[in-house]
């Protein structure tokens, strides 16, 4: 069973991604490639899939999330962003930047609130709080990665530059200290 | 009056007294997160040092700190933020430089300080000795925002609009560990300028921000975007005539926003955001730009007039004494006089001169200190210039308050420091990039060539002659040297495994970005400083009165130099 990382705690997952085994297959329907799915099952579909079968995702009836690749455009969520209980936003590499620009979109501009989720072998102990900082709240973390590290580095920085959570920005808890302080 | 009112309460708190005037100072914030950041890496390279962390993985964590793996040993590039230092952060490097490394230094093009030979294990306790005087070396290297650089007489240049420091440290915040663009497609550099004369070289960077003022008075940038020098070379087109200052970070984000979305990632050759500009042109890169900033500003934290404040109060004038001008050199030796001409310069305030402390001595690598030094020079700024120091682009330091009764002084002790040889200006006030000597990228030596013109151009007054003439020489085509901007550019090319070195005419920036041109052949490494005397004969045959180098060759162009400095030399092919 796959395990997250959420609110600092590996926690098993609920969601299955379409096209691997998964509760419905086992419970006897009929799931190869996505084909069929039970309308109940929480499921994750990769952006491309969900983009060319639109209407038929559309009226899926069970929590639903999308799975996006760095390629893809954020933007062409924003009809759908408010029905998709989760997003998982690939970073296939260390190096691979675009998932953090991915993820702030998502929050700030699309205003989405589910389940943010960066998956792939870019999800390192070492990135997490940067991952953070943009708005993911979920982790699956890449093979071999400590988990109590893991835990760890999400609170590494007490403190940051710039708007995100948890922690206010530095600018921001400077003034309110300053203004707390005044008469 | 700017359009962002600062919010009720605050401002009366906000009067901060900076400790040493004319710097940033840390205050408890800063330094939780320089602290976080050494016990990060101290992690990391445990990790590192134990198996834990693969190679690959460590290399893009530790280049995020500055650290290279170089051709003899690591190299780690400490940030001098837009080229300010204090006497006691100099004294620190002093220290560093001795008990890490071999007891010098490496100051570069862009205001940071290199160590040529620390040991891996030993650079998180480097870090945090940096940490104790409010220093780091984070986004020194690696595809992020790197430290920001800033006109070197900032702050007491006669022509400039504002002071560009306090806006430079604003970005350097805003910068720090953004967690949307930490992993760009490639290294991404700002510059900013508060003078038409550009010392900051601000258009051959990834964004140049040269501030303005609007018809009201109010504070704000012409945006340059799509800069750079490297493989190719661009230079940087308007993207914005004026950007209120509230929306700076605002803007900044919208254009890395596309940068990280539509650069390139699938070759580094051509991941650099000039070529992003350049493949859409920069009327389309500017629409997609606008429309990201109109889509998301809110995203971004408004710079407002409180935080500009808090900032800008840290960047006061020093408490200047009122003194009259008065003349230094009368009755003094001719080498004082020489020195007084070249390596001091003009101050705004009555009675003060800025100083150059020059580190291109004959016979030494250029940017280069010792740590006895570092510490000499900031126990003289202590004394003599409020106790700060500059780093320059040019690779020198500046003291840039130093009052004019004290020169003679001054110059008598840089003097017996091997500072003071009086060429800031002249061709021999090369910059060079460390060259295959030292770093792994490079196709040929930059240090040899260096010794060679030095030695060729060991007349004085030959050289005061030949007036004003900017050598810049890089060891390869990664342009570290900024050689496509040099009056006379140098690059090291390899040739069949021989270092060959292709020579460009024309370059400059400072107000008038141009990039060189090639001259011809490329010449092998003995007949570098031989070629170069005769590109300055031809020169000194064809200039008018006072022209200076640059002028003549854009008045007469590439022609007669390509004819006649190889008119020797016509068999190379």
């Amino acid at each position: 069973m796959r395990r997250i990382l959420k609110r600092r705690e590996l926690v098993e997952d609920e969601w299955r991604y379409l096209g691997e085994a998964g509760a419905a297959a086992a419970g006897g329907v009929a799931a190869s490639e996505g084909t069929a799915v039970a309308q109940s099952e929480l499921l994750v579909v990769p952006f491309a899939e969900f983009r060319t079968n639109i209407a038929r995702w559309r009226s899926y009836s069970g929590p639903l999330g999308v799975r996006l690749s760095p390629v893809d455009k954020v933007e062409d969520l924003a009809d759908d962003v408010q029905r998709l209980a989760l997003i998982a936003v690939e970073f296939p590499s260390a190096g691979e930047g675009r998932g953090y620009t991915q993820g702030r979109l998502l929050r700030a501009r699309l205003k989405f609130n589910g389940e943010l989720r960066a998956v792939g072998a870019g999800v390192k102990q070492d990135l997490l709080f940067l991952m953070l900082r943009c708005g993911f709240d979920a982790f699956e973390l890449a093979p071999g990665q400590n988990t109590d590290e893991a835990v760890q580095a999400l609170a590494r920085y007490s403190v940051a530059y710039q708007p995100g959570e948890p922690a206010p920005s530095i600018q921001l808890q400077r003034f309110s200290a300053q203004a707390a302080q005044s008469p | 009056m700017a359009p962002n009112t600062q919010p009720k309460g605050i401002s009366a708190a906000l009067r901060v007294k900076p400790i040493v005037p004319g710097m940033y100072q840390y205050d408890e914030l800063d330094q939780a997160f320089v602290d976080q950041r050494v016990a990060e890496f101290r992690d990391q390279t445990r990790r590192f040092l134990a198996g834990e962390l693969p190679e690959d993985e460590f290399r893009s964590l530790r280049l995020r700190n500055g650290l290279y793996i170089q051709r003899h040993a690591p190299m780690l590039r400490i940030a001098i933020p837009y080229g300010l230092l204090s006497s006691r952060q100099l004294r620190k490097l002093g220290e560093i430089t001795r008990r890490f490394d071999r007891g010098y230094g490496h100051f570069t093009t862009r205001q940071n300080l290199q160590l040529n030979w620390p040991k891996l294990e030993t650079v998180p306790d480097i870090l945090e000795q940096l940490a104790t005087v409010q220093m780091h070396s984070i986004q020194t290297s690696g595809n992020c925002i790197r430290n920001v650089t800033a006109d070197h007489l900032a702050g007491i240049a006669q022509d400039e609009v504002d002071d560009p420091r306090p806006y430079c440290e604003l970005i350097r915040q805003w910068a720090t560990l953004h967690p949307e663009f930490t992993y760009l497609p490639r290294k991404f550099k700002i510059a900013v300028t508060g003078s038409p004369a550009d010392r900051a070289a601000s258009e051959v960077h990834d964004i140049g921000l040269h501030l303005r003022r609007d018809e009201q008075g109010n504070i704000g940038f012409q945006v340059f975007v799509g800069g750079g020098l490297g493989r190719t070379p661009i230079i940087a087109q308007v993207i914005r005539e004026f950007l209120p200052l509230p929306d700076l970070f605002s803007y900044l984000e919208a254009i890395l926003r596309v940068y990280n979305r539509h650069g390139r990632r699938d070759n580094i050759h051509k991941a650099r955001i000039k070529i992003l500009v350049k493949a859409l042109g920069i009327a389309a890169f500017r629409d997609q730009v606008e429309a990201e900033w109109h889509a998301t500003r809110d995203m971004a934290a408004v710079l407002d007039q409180a935080q500009v404040d808090r900032v800008r109060a840290f960047f006061r004038p020093p408490a200047y004494e009122l003194l009259p001008n008065i003349n230094t050199t009368a009755g003094r030796e001719p080498e004082f006089q020489a020195w007084y001409r070249y390596n001091t310069r003009p101050h705004r305030v009555a009675g003060y001169r800025a100083v150059f402390v020059s580190l291109k001595a004959h016979g030494s690598v250029p940017g280069d200190m010792t740590s006895e030094q570092m510490e000499a020079v900031a126990g003289l700024a202590d004394r003599v210039s409020f106790g700060m120091i500059r780093a320059t682009h040019n690779q020198n330091l500046l003291l840039a308050d130093v009052p004019q009764r004290e020169l003679y002084g001054v110059w008598q002790e840089l003097r017996a420091l091997g500072l003071a040889m009086p060429n800031i200006g002249t061709l021999t006030d090369l910059i060079a990039c460390p060259g295959l000597d030292f770093c792994s990228l490079a196709n040929a030596g930059t240090l040899s060539v260096t010794r060679q013109i030095q030695q060729q151009f060991d007349d004085l007054d030959y050289l005061y002659d030949l007036g004003d003439i900017e050598i810049k020489m890089s060891g390869c085509m990664n342009a570290c040297g900024h050689h496509h901007v040099g009056h006379i550019g140098i690059l090291g090319v390899d040739k069949h495994g021989e270092e060959w070195y292709q020579i460009t005419l024309g370059g400059s920036v400072n107000g008038f970005t141009a990039l060189g041109e090639v001259m011809g052949p490329s010449v092998p490494q003995a007949e570098v400083a031989s070629t170069i005397e005769r590109i300055v004969e031809v020169y000194r045959g064809l200039r008018e009165d006072g022209e200076r180098f640059i002028d003549t060759y854009r008045r007469v162009g590439i022609k007669p130099f390509k004819e006649r400095a190889y008119a020797t030399h016509s068999e190379a092919a």
